[in-house]
């Protein structure tokens, strides 16, 4: 197949393109979540992303906090965002660090004013906002502008024998036109951790692969009260045949393709080295895995399943695929792409690449996908330890 | 192209997949390997379902399961070739 050279995306005011328009209500806390959607609730065509955190966090998980939510706003799929806080300080922090990427953002706390005057002022705004971006158009964009960002869930079997290696076809196919390209994991390449560090482009890449992995080991050993062969592989896991979490890292890694990694990078922390394949520190499960991607600025997901993740993403669209014909019988609104053909060998895996990239152009140029259309909006952080 | 019922990712793995529904006792299974494109048959002992594996070759405990032509974990019962393989008589080196 020709691959095609462009989708319709949104130019930003920075350069990025987006591949949705979306006009954000974002909470700064749990406690302004109301007021966020209060607001989202007033003015059509906004959406609020409530969340648990953002109160006594310190130190090293107090700043993830803050570039998971700048880079969230950040992201060319916000066309533009409301910040709510309770505290004009962190509200402001926010602010500040989302406007530099030129684009309409406004800041609101809550303290000395009350929910209700909050509303009002937040609600005037996001009506403007709404407005301003729903006159947006679509235009033709190169394929180097997709971000595309990588994360299985719901493994079994079928997922190392034709979902994850159809997303390593795409990735073949696709590095070459300089798009960029993330995965992530940490914990679940466990198994398959030596192989992975030879996929780093240098030495140095890979010594630091090594590094991230043994340290989010050495957390996971730690911490562990039981046999971690209970949780890990999951019980979906186990009821679709995945045995160890060594199998289950040599299916996961499939993703990747015969593609070598640029850089580590750590969670949320935009890509700087031009496009190709990243590598991100991120937790297994699927929500916070891909808050932290898209806070990293990646503009579109692959999610394959085996038993039928129903994962979507307040951010990025998450196209998702299947090997599994039961799964792509039975959830087949999840589906946005059944592969199962390919264990009957009535499609090869360059047919299957090819089928993917044709679904993810469709769903970056605009058609909503399964998980939208069920309006899954996921936005999930990644806390890293208790709060002051 | 004859019907698979099981996929061998690599040559050297001595598990595969079953890729039908399931396969019962007894039955002949056609092994498509997919490194070589060769395809191999084996004689199933159990009821396996779709996704789960068999074991190509008799194995021993304390042998190493090979998949993607990799160690995925080791045996801790004999496993007949034929036989299911899964939590019940393979368990990870990892933790």
């Amino acid at each position: 197949m020709e691959i095609p050279k462009s989708f319709l995306g949104y130019k930003r005011e920075n350069g990025r393109v987006g591949t949705r328009n979306h006009v954000v209500i974002l909470p700064v806390d749990d406690i302004s979540n109301a007021c966020a959607e209060a607001v989202a609730n007033n003015i059509k065509g906004t959406f609020a992303i409530p969340h648990a955190y953002g109160r006594l966090q310190f130190g090293a998980d107090l700043e993830l906090f803050f570039d998971t939510m700048i880079g969230t706003g950040k992201n060319p799929n916000v066309a533009a965002i409301i910040v709510v806080g309770i505290e004009p300080k962190w509200t402001k922090r926010i602010v500040d660090e989302i406007a530099t990427t030129g684009k309409p953002v406004e800041g609101f706390s809550i303290e000395g004013a009350g929910d209700i005057k909050t509303i009002m002022k937040a609600s005037k705004k996001a009506q403007e906002f709404s407005q301003w971006a729903s006159e947006k158009q679509r235009e033709e964009c190169p394929l180097s502008d997709l971000w595309i960002s990588v994360k299985c869930g719901e493994s079994d079997t079928t997922s190392g024998m034709a979902a994850n290696p159809a997303v390593g076809n795409l990735m073949d196919k696709l590095e070459p036109l300089g798009v960029h390209l993330c995965f992530g994991e940490t914990s679940e390449l466990t198994g398959a951790e030596k192989v992975c560090a030879t996929r780093g482009k240098t030495p140095e890449i890979s010594k630091k692969f090594m590094k991230t992995w043994g340290d989010y080991n050495d957390f996971i050993l730690k911490e562990a009260t039981n046999d971690l062969s209970e949780s890990q592989p999951t019980a979906g896991n186990i009821a679709g045949g995945l045995t160890t979490i060594e199998e289950k890292a040599f299916g996961n890694f499939q993703k990747i393709g015969s593609r070598k990694f640029i850089d580590v990078l750590p969670p949320a922390e935009e890509p700087k080295k031009g496009p190709g394949l990243y590598f991100m520190d991120t937790s297994s499960a699927a929500g916070e895995c891909l808050t932290l991607q898209a806070a990293a600025g990646f503009n579109i997901h692959l999610f394959p399943t085996g038993q039928g993740n129903i994962i979507g993403n307040a951010i990025e669209p998450v196209v998702k695929l299947t090997g599994n014909p039961s799964t792509a019988v039975n959830m087949k609104e999840h589906i946005d792409l059944d592969v199962s053909k390919i264990l009957k060998r009535e499609m090869n895996m360059d047919q299957a690449g090819d089928e993917l990239i044709k679904t993810t152009i469709r769903a970056a140029s605009g058609r909503l996908t399964c998980a939208e259309v069920l309006g899954h909006k996921e936005f999930i952080m990644t806390k890293l330890f208790r709060s002051a | 192209m004859a019907k698979t019922d099981i996929i061998i990712h690599d040559e050297k793995d001595n598990v595969g997949v079953v890729v039908i529904e399931k396969i019962t006792p007894k039955q002949d299974c056609s092994c498509w390997i997919m490194e070589n494109d060769k395809t191999v048959n084996i004689q199933a002992l159990d009821e396996i379902v779709l996704g789960h594996k068999i074991a190509m070759v008799s194995l021993n405990e304390g042998d190493t399961i090979l998949k993607y032509g990799h160690d995925i974990g080791k045996v801790v019962k004999p496993i007949k070739k034929g036989e299911h393989v899964h939590v019940h008589n393979v368990k990870t080196k990892k933790w």
